[in-house]
């Protein structure tokens, strides 16, 4: 669960600042695109960093998604009977419990359409793979307002989901003492705001004509 | 102070247990909730019912015996406090109060609220012990030790393995319980010996009671009487990834 969380954390931070080539205009994020297919050409076949991100990426997620059922099929056995009161959650990470399930939820079904939107561009208007560019632009529309809504919401998930766990993972894997349990809270809490903030601003920018 | 009370009755451990409401009356604030459930027995037994069982026994909060959920919450609303030592003055005259008892696979009810937590007790018989030499105890400052070292140690020693930790948690795992027995072993010169296979077997004895994993969300400190930090689940953690890479 952390190790595979760590490995889609620092996808997600790649992918985020890989977005922001949107606002240097359709030629330089298009560029970024085709950098991405091309990258060790000739010496490596076409798109062989693609597959090797997309291979580990299925892999990550296969690994987290499969620990996370292990986990809550436990939690579940562990507790046969529910109480009857509830109670305030007051620990430290009190939101866990609540968001990170269904968080991963939302999160899940948001990739399955980003994939469709802006991989596969089944739901895109915009075909041509090479224009990435056009693909955002066009995706993020006004009158599209229900997707940028979706991608919005999908990132206040996110939000949650990484607030609690990046510091989980790093409770999990290293076990730092108090203070640097601390501290690592709220790195995990700067890094969850940096990722959703960097990835809401383009579609905001889209949707309110920053971006054209 | 007038209270309605709502009680898990459950008259074995096979039988299917059911919340009861019992109203009582002229509760003093000075009470414990112990004695208030005390008070409530005496009228229960005088009326030829069967009285609520509970776990107890010192009454000043070092045993670990008490284990009540309290509107949901383990040992009640007040941090850093048993059963025991909570008292009637921190509710109001009029309040409805659940008392539940520890909600766990790991801990079958036996009676009402008495469950049975002898998971733990295999938990410290898969390594919760240290190799001794028998004959005269050696002074106790023969063997130097760190001054904040024997803080830490002692603070985790402070656990008094009630079991809240497991009764507040979403995922009823007792990785706060074994923290606190890792960390105060495991710190001292006398708990090396023992310090890899230790944590070893205890995770599997735990893992083997059916308690479940840890999703790091903090809800065992909050409610653990003793006030142990999660700094032990990542000592814990810490020598849990050592001793498997060496045992492997």
């Amino acid at each position: 669960m952390a190790v595979s969380g760590i490995l889609l954390v620092l996808f997600l931070v790649a992918h985020m600042a890989g977005n922001l080539h949107v606002f240097e205009g359709r030629a330089s994020m298009n560029e970024y695109a085709h950098g991405l297919r091309t990258f060790g050409e000739p010496l490596l076949p076409h798109e062989s960093l693609l597959w090797v991100l997309r291979i580990g990426l299925i892999a990550a997620a296969a690994v987290h998604i499969w620990t996370a059922v292990v986990l809550t099929r436990r939690a579940l056995a562990a507790r046969p009977v529910r109480y009857a009161s509830k109670k305030p959650a007051k620990g430290e990470s009190r939101h866990a419990a609540a968001t990170m399930r269904w968080g991963a939820a939302v999160v899940f079904l948001f990739i399955i359409w980003h994939l469709l939107d802006l991989t596969f561009r089944t739901v895109n208007p915009v075909k041509d793979v090479p224009d990435a560019y056009g693909a955002v632009v066009a995706t993020f529309s006004p009158e599209r307002w229900p997707v940028t809504v979706f991608y919005l919401l999908a990132l206040l998930a996110l939000f949650f989901h990484l607030r609690h766990g990046i510091w989980s993972a790093v409770q999990t894997i290293a076990g730092p003492n108090s203070k640097w349990r601390k501290r690592t809270q709220a790195i995990g809490l700067a890094v969850a705001l940096i990722v959703v903030l960097g990835f809401a601003i383009v579609p905001l920018s889209v949707t309110f004509g920053l971006v054209k | 102070m007038k209270l309605s009370l709502r009680i898990w009755r459950q008259s074995d451990a096979q039988a299917q247990g059911k919340m009861v409401s019992y109203e009582i009356d002229e509760v003093s604030e000075d009470a414990s909730f112990l004695e208030m459930l005390d008070v409530l027995n005496e009228r229960l037994i005088s009326e030829g019912e069967d009285p609520v069982a509970f776990d107890h026994d010192c009454r000043e909060g070092i045993c670990g015996a008490c284990s009540l959920v309290i509107d949901g919450q383990p040992h009640g609303p007040q941090a850093a406090t048993t059963t025991c030592q909570l008292h009637m003055r921190k509710f109001k005259d009029g309040d409805s109060i659940d008392i539940e008892p520890w909600r766990a696979g790991a801990f079958p009810v036996i009676k009402d609220l008495v469950v049975d937590r002898s998971a733990f007790d295999r938990i410290i018989q898969a390594g919760g012990y240290i190799s001794a030499p028998t004959g005269t105890a050696p002074d106790a400052h023969a063997v130097p030790i760190p001054k904040q070292d024997a803080d830490a140690a002692f603070s985790a020693a402070a656990c008094i393995g009630c079991g809240a930790c497991v009764a507040a948690c979403p995922n009823g795992s007792g990785m706060l319980f074994m923290g606190a027995k890792v960390t105060h072993l495991g710190l001292m010169p006398q708990g090396q010996p023992e310090r890899h296979t230790r944590v070893l077997g205890m995770v599997a004895a735990h893992d083997e009671a059916g308690f479940g994993g840890c999703t790091n969300t903090g809800e065992c400190a909050a409610a653990c009487p003793k006030e142990i930090g999660l700094d032990v689940i990542g000592k814990l953690n810490r020598d849990f990834r050592k001793a498997a890479i060496r045992a492997a």
